[in-house]
């Protein structure tokens, strides 16, 4: 088993607020969410209902909305809290380190 | 004909050919553009919802006074097209939860309108869903409205909604009974059953208290009021929904080739909730309906001419849909920019 670890994700300025940036760690896509009041989530880019993209999704407080059927998953839990998305989101701890993004995957 | 049955023989047709859950085409659009266009009110909403309630009301007031006169007439035919054509907007927009801001509302107008219009709530929310999936891919996308080779007197009778009641009615009594139709079974999960089946009985008993409200009052009144406006109020929202996909492109990752933008005057949009940016509305389903104009003025470039109106679209498509009857590969063809 591979342990994890942080990586370097980008600037905070490379997501505006209350918006969605898609990155690759390895072989995992994973949407860096930045909230209105600056904090920062990381879950997986990839919608558990439907096959899109969560990184052209809409971001309304802690929520995500995927761009293809409207699903919503809380980012903080991953949790899907909208039909048609049932299966909850992985979450990825997330940090900013002198406006750096970094995520432990 | 083609085999239009979902789960059927197409399914594994189009699966093959890499169709299902498949990448579709999108515009280029600046992140900061599409951001604010995604943005959610609850103001717009409320205030079109009012205004529709209170149409609906004052014209079923009118509806009443003037029940036994010919003035019941004109009066019924503004209350049936309210209830029975722009119920159909309220539950498609409120459906994809981006009407309002407050999932609440979207939610308590999606049930209203989805009653409204003879939508068994749970299913529909489903089957929406794969219809965004897989938009007029044969076998997978349920609501192909317009099939090639069907009867065109069929889409007559539709104006009343004498085919979508008889559907809807067999999926209704089905689930009451604790049972999924096949094509159902095929888009809605196992574990979303429960939902249908209690919404199916709710509706049964209903419509049966408005019938018995019929009988004791001896009078068709009452089912005036609620039921049948879905059959004498559905012909405008047939209108509007024959502009949608019918006579385009079937199995395309391209919505621009099986899905029609039309323009419209104010009056339709507010009915139809700016439905008729159909095309946009596909490529981007988390635009609320109000900011579909802004969408449309950003991506038009990339998209075909519209049509300039619901009789100009309708001229294209009847048709096409005639000569679909004769031959199924006729389509209606689309310039790409």
């Amino acid at each position: 088993m591979t342990e994890s670890r942080w990586h370097q994700v980008g600037a905070t300025d490379d997501v505006m607020r209350d918006d969605v940036i898609g990155v690759t760690v390895g072989e995992t896509a994973v949407a860096i969410i930045r909230t209105a009041d600056d904090r920062v989530f990381a879950v997986d880019a990839v919608c558990t209902h439907g096959r899109a993209s969560l990184t052209e999704g809409f971001v309304d407080g802690t929520e995500i909305e995927c761009p293809k059927h409207n699903g919503r998953f809380d980012v903080t839990t991953g949790d899907a809290i909208a039909s048609p998305a049932r299966v909850a989101l992985r979450t990825f701890p997330c940090r900013v380190d002198n406006g750096c993004i970094e995520v432990q995957l | 004909m083609r085999d239009y049955t979902v789960g059927g023989p197409e399914a594994a047709t189009a699966a093959a050919k890499g169709l299902v859950e498949a990448d579709w085409y999108k515009p280029n659009i600046d992140r900061a553009t599409m951001k604010a266009l995604m943005a959610r009110s609850n103001g717009i909403a409320a205030r079109d919802t009012v205004i529709w309630l209170l149409l609906l009301v004052c014209s079923g007031v009118l509806a009443y006074l003037s029940w036994g006169t010919w003035w019941a007439i004109p009066a019924f035919a503004v209350y049936g097209v309210l209830y029975g054509s722009a119920s159909d907007a309220r539950w498609h927009e409120c459906g994809h939860r981006t009407a309002f801001r407050s999932r609440l509302a979207n939610d308590v107008i999606y049930h209203v309108a989805a009653f409204m219009d003879y939508r068994e709530p749970v299913s529909w929310r489903w089957s929406h869903a794969r219809h965004h999936s897989d938009t007029i891919i044969v076998g997978r996308d349920p609501e192909i409205a317009f099939q090639r080779g069907a009867p065109l007197f069929a889409t007559f009778l539709d104006l009343f909604a004498v085919r979508s009641v008889f559907f809807e009615s067999k999926k209704i009594f089905m689930n009451a009974f604790g049972r999924p139709t096949t094509e159902q079974a095929d888009f809605q999960p196992a574990e979303e059953m429960r939902g249908s089946y209690l919404w199916s009985r709710i509706y049964i008993a209903i419509f049966g208290a408005v019938v018995a409200w019929c009988v004791v009052v001896e009078s068709v009144l009452p089912a005036m009021f609620i039921g049948l406006p879905m059959f004498y109020g559905r012909w405008l929202m047939v209108v509007y929904g024959i502009t949608q996909h019918a006579g385009l492109a079937e199995d395309v990752l391209d919505h621009r080739l099986n899905t029609r933008t039309v323009m419209m005057n104010r009056v339709n949009r507010f009915m139809y909730l700016n439905m008729n940016f159909h095309l946009e509305h596909h490529i981007f389903p988390t635009v609320p309906y109000h900011a579909l104009p802004k969408l449309h003025a950003a991506v038009a470039d990339q998209l075909p001419t519209p049509h300039r109106s619901i009789w100009h679209a309708i001229r294209e498509i009847v048709p096409v849909l005639a000569r679909q009857k004769k031959d199924q590969s006729v389509v209606l063809a689309r310039v790409l920019p």
